[in-house]
């Protein structure tokens, strides 16, 4: 009988982008229990929304997180216009949708650059922070940030995109889709990623949804539930959504499901783009949320699924603003599969869950 | 087959621009709209506080009484919201990034009064 011993992995190491503690209980070298801590980069922000109104809560929700900045406050617009019964214009819902796929486009390209460093594949890393950049340089360009685009209000969108600049996202999105099935080719079929994500941490789908996994972890067990699926705002006018889903449940499925949303998100910036009518951009919004009104939303950002929650009390200022955010909801999974996998294996394992620490703590 | 697309690629790189530049002998053009600073026409201002109140991180300060304008550009997030709700439509956003500054200050402007010129 192997004795047990405790290391200490993280809050900082090279393969955490984010500050995450766990303990691992190891015997020889397998894992046999893994005690996470968190709480390292918790700022109150949720509590900021009895000082700052609700239209200015928007700037706070969107630095809830830099990958998902722009999710937030859609998510956040999108609760408070449900609690007030605004009604968006069409062309409004259509451009928040294509900032939101570009986003899911740069928080997958930035994970698939982080997960080949965490397995030492360097000029892959380059190659997809590369594209990511193209993808930084849209923002750039359409709403005059790079990471913090502050371009969604309650009510609408506060910058439009004209169709020169459309045509520009379409050619430069063109341009990233041929490097990127080279880069995806790589990540699929090289044997030197293979050798470290085949088979390496499996979760069934039966544990997935015990345990109330979301977003690409949970696809990557077969679970098809993805929130775009049930066309809120403009994701009803696409033609077709499937979420996209793989059966292996290992680090090898998380890589691939993550790899075909990139060009599921690019195709879905391509229909909107040709579809998107003309019009307003954004109602005026008066007067203030009633008291004791409550909304509830939900919104499918890179990670998976985040549940928003609103109550007004008649005033400016709202009662109460919750997040679920999807790394919470994935913390138990990860955690069951780190129990009995190899010491080597964990940060790639935690990695392929792709957790993101500032979301979940705010 | 698969390495050699990876191979493919990177060999390109060699015969391509490169992506980056060398920053700071030379700037990426600044595109139209890019969050760089918060400018104010003083002539057109009325001093009503609009600005300072919509603010989400109070660093705006409208005196009236001393007919000055200030920003602390330290605090501003460059969101905007002062742009949009200004009724005069005398601040906007200059591409222009500001420099990095060693001590924290505020900039004033004195906004003049148009009656005493008259
Ligand atoms: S809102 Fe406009 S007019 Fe009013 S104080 Fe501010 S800058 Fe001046
Ligand atoms: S841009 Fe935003 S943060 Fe900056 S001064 Fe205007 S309202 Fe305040």
């Amino acid at each position: 009988m192997s004795k047990a011993t405790i290391i200490p992995f993280g809050p900082q190491h090279p393969v955490l982008p984010e500050p995450l503690h766990l303990d691992l209980v190891v015997e020889d070298e397998t894992v046999v229990e893994a005690i996470p801590q968190i709480g390292f980069v918790h700022r109150g922000l949720e509590k900021l929304v009895e000082t700052r109104d609700y239209n200015q809560f928007i700037y706070v929700a969107e630095r809830i997180c830099g990958i998902c900045a722009f999710g937030h406050s859609l998510g956040y617009a999108e609760t408070v216009e449900a609690l007030m019964g605004v009604e968006v214009p069409k062309r409004a819902e259509y451009l928040r949708v294509i900032w939101h796929e570009i986003s899911r486009i740069h928080s997958h390209l930035l994970w698939l650059g982080l997960a080949a460093d965490a397995f030492g594949f360097e000029s892959l890393f380059m190659h997809c922070w590369r594209l990511r950049e193209r993808v930084l340089d849209i923002f750039e360009k359409t709403t005059g940030g790079r990471v913090i685009l502050s371009v969604v209000s309650v009510g609408g969108v506060n910058r439009d995109i004209d169709s020169t600049q459309m045509d520009e996202i379409l050619h430069i999105l063109d341009g990233i889709e041929d490097d990127y099935r080279q880069i995806m080719q790589v990540m699929l079929t090289d044997a030197s990623v293979k050798n470290r994500t085949v088979g390496v941490g499996h979760i069934s789908y039966e544990d997935a949804v015990s345990l109330c996994m979301v977003g690409p972890f949970a696809r990557a067990s077969n679970v098809a539930y993805d929130v775009r699926m049930f066309g809120h705002g403009g994701y009803g006018e696409l033609s077709d959504f499937r979420p996209l889903c793989a059966t292996e449940g290992d680090c090898y499925a998380r890589v691939k499901v993550r790899c075909e949303e990139v060009l599921q998100s690019i195709a879905i910036v391509k229909e909107m783009a040709a579809k998107i009518p003309a019009g307003d951009i954004a109602v005026p919004v008066k007067g203030s949320p009633a008291a004791g009104a409550e909304s509830a939303n939900i919104l499918e950002q890179p990670r998976g699924e985040c549940y928003y929650y609103a109550r007004g009390n008649g005033t400016k200022y709202l009662d109460r603003m919750r997040m679920r955010t999807p790394t919470s909801q994935n913390l138990a999974g990860m955690v069951s599969v780190l129990e009995g996998c190899d010491l080597a294996d964990v940060n790639m394992i935690i990695l392929t869950i792709d957790p993101c620490i500032s979301c979940t703590e705010r | 087959m698969s390495e050699f697309g990876l191979g493919r690629m990177t060999f390109g790189s060699i015969f391509k621009k490169p992506e980056t530049v060398l920053y700071p002998f030379e700037k990426k053009p600044a595109p139209a709209g890019l969050k760089g600073h918060i400018v104010i026409d003083v002539n057109q201002c009325i001093l009503c506080g609009i600005c300072q109140r919509t603010c989400p991180c109070d660093a705006i300060t409208v005196d009236k009484p001393n007919r000055s304008w200030e920003i602390n550009r330290f605090q501003c997030v460059q969101c905007g919201s002062c742009i949009r709700a200004c009724p005069k439509k005398c601040l906007s956003m200059d591409p222009a990034y500001t420099s990095p500054a060693p001590h924290m200050h505020t900039d004033s402007f004195s906004v003049p009064d148009p009656k005493k010129e008259a």
